[in-house]
């Protein structure tokens, strides 16, 4: 074997050949079980792609950068458990490109904010934190209650998205602009915006147009709370 | 190709071979003990692959001898800090309140751990110490909406206010201007009476109109001295607190359009022993009855 390195070292075309090859059974292993392992994300129950005003909401936290100082994981140590809740699988970001898991911890983790606060308080805070958590550091985001929610695009959001795996059927695709008007507005009938998008919170909203801090109090409102831990454990989990 | 291999003078080491213009090149071994490190770190490496879960295949993984997960770790930790606890949050869940109170070593257990879950829970609305936010209940007050007893506050805590919960504290004040119920003339005239006659700042003013409004509309809740009704969660008004703050904007704008506050409910992620713990410590910080 170690005869043939002159050879090697001598056709510059089969250096490069042998050079793809030993580089490329490096990549397979690790990628090609990713295609078949099952265990990689978990099978649970009540995980649904976001609603339009979530996605819209989602698209405004990647937009302001709220990853650099929230993380959205809830690592598997004793503290993080006692604190935010159950710690964060695999399943429960399956439908986001790219994943909010975040590094900087600078901000309290978000994984499980959803529900934990009123609609009102997260308002509150997002306008200005320091007003309900005087020792808070974030800064404000009052703009986002003043901006109105670009909401034209959002079926080519919706259709972006499900070319990269997330299953929006036809029919979410044709009702987003209504869904996502009536996920802003407590007195429309909520029935088929709840049947298609199950624990989604509606926010208050102001009353004549939806501003982009109705989506990211929506957003904020989901997270954590689709999957219902109560019915799961490690061993199921673990397939 | 090596050529001419050839002990170099004055290091004592074999050259490769290749010359360039007169060049050589020593051929020196690695250092001994750094390949004695080498091999062991592979060693090492393999060790780790048999232990440990590494070598993923077709549709799933080798678990390794040790059978290590994180996941199954954390759960340990967190059950052995249940089972640390468990013979006082056993008792703080089990015992009534009074009970509770009587015994001081299990009340200071229950004081501090309310007191690290309200850090937690509580106090991004309801301040540090229970002080109160514009819109969200100062509990030290004493000012309480929905009842001020120990058993008022757990029910308060673990089912919320307007919460999702099918057993949560819940009222809604009409809309009287949104819904034109009053017109904005009746509403500065009940303001008015509000204002004199609850807020102490009567200065002379003639409210009898807005007291007939008052009568009509609002006595049934908030009751005819301004006193409240702690059954239906209508706040005191005759009182030196005031959920929206004490200006007399925030009476027409409560009347006009009045905001509905959300507390949601903590029995979905506290254990009823934290409740409790957290209920004891609530009441404890000069509000409780």
């Amino acid at each position: 074997m170690f005869i043939r390195h002159e050879f090697f070292e001598k056709n510059a075309i089969f250096l490069l050949i042998g050079t793809l090859v030993t580089i490329a059974i490096g990549g397979i292993v690790e990628i090609v079980p990713l295609f078949t392992i099952e265990t990689t994300v978990e099978h649970v129950d009540g995980m649904r792609p976001y609603s339009p005003l979530e996605l819209r909401g989602r698209d405004i936290y990647v937009r302001e950068g709220c990853y650099l100082c929230h993380s959205q994981q809830i690592r598997t140590l004793r503290d993080e458990v006692e604190r935010y809740g159950h710690y964060s699988i695999a399943a429960e970001s399956m439908y986001d490109h790219p994943f909010q898991w975040g590094s900087k911890r600078i901000g309290p983790d978000l994984a499980r904010v959803g529900g934990k606060y009123s609609n009102d308080w997260h308002y509150a805070h997002l306008h200005n934190a320091q007003a309900v958590v005087p020792e808070s550091i974030m800064p404000h985001y009052g703009f986002l209650a003043e901006t109105p929610l670009e909401t034209d695009d959002i079926q080519s959001r919706m259709k972006a998205l499900r070319t990269v795996g997330v299953p929006y059927t036809d029919e979410d695709i044709a009702n987003a602009k209504a869904d996502l008007l009536t996920q802003a507005n407590p007195d429309a009938d909520s029935a088929k915006l709840m049947g298609r998008y199950p624990k989604a919170n509606i926010v208050p909203g102001n009353g004549h147009e939806v501003t982009e801090a109705d989506a990211l109090v929506a957003y904020l409102q989901m997270l954590g709370t689709l999957v219902n831990f109560a019915d799961t454990s490690t061993e199921r989990l673990q397939q | 190709m090596p050529t001419k291999i050839e002990k170099d003078a004055i290091s004592g080491q074999d050259t490769t071979g290749h010359e360039w213009d007169g060049l050589k090149e020593l051929n020196t071994p690695l250092p001994k003990w750094w390949v004695y490190v080498f091999f062991a770190c592979i060693a090492w490496a393999a060790g780790l692959c048999v232990l440990y879960p590494s070598i993923p295949y077709g549709r799933g993984y080798f678990h390794g001898l040790l059978g290590y997960s994180s996941r199954r770790n954390v759960d340990a930790d967190v059950a052995k800090l249940v089972d640390q606890r468990k013979d006082s949050m056993d008792k703080i869940a089990a015992m009534p309140f009074d009970a509770i109170k009587a015994d001081p070593a299990l009340m200071e257990v229950a004081l501090t751990s309310g007191r690290i879950t309200f850090a937690d829970n509580c106090q991004p609305c309801h301040g540090a110490g229970g002080g109160g936010n514009p819109g969200y209940p100062a509990l030290a007050a004493g000012a309480w909406i929905w009842g001020g007893t120990l058993t008022d506050i757990q029910q308060t805590v673990t089912h919320g206010i307007r919460s999702a919960d099918p057993d949560a504290r819940n009222s809604a004040m009409p809309r009287f201007g949104a819904d034109g119920t009053l017109k904005p003339a009746e509403i500065e005239a009940v303001a008015d009476y509000v204002w004199a006659t609850f807020y102490g700042h009567a200065e002379g003013k003639d409210v009898s109109a807005g007291a007939k409004i008052f009568a009509e509309n609002c006595a049934a809740c908030h009751g005819d001295q301004g006193q409240g009704n702690r059954d239906m969660g209508a706040p005191k008004l005759a009182s030196k607190v005031h959920l929206y703050g004490d200006s007399r904007e925030a009476i027409v704008h409560q009347v006009n359009l009045p905001r509905q506050g959300v507390m949601p409910n903590w029995g979905t992620r506290l254990s009823p022993g934290t409740i409790k713990a957290v209920s004891l410590y609530v009441h404890s910080l000069g509000g409780g009855e």
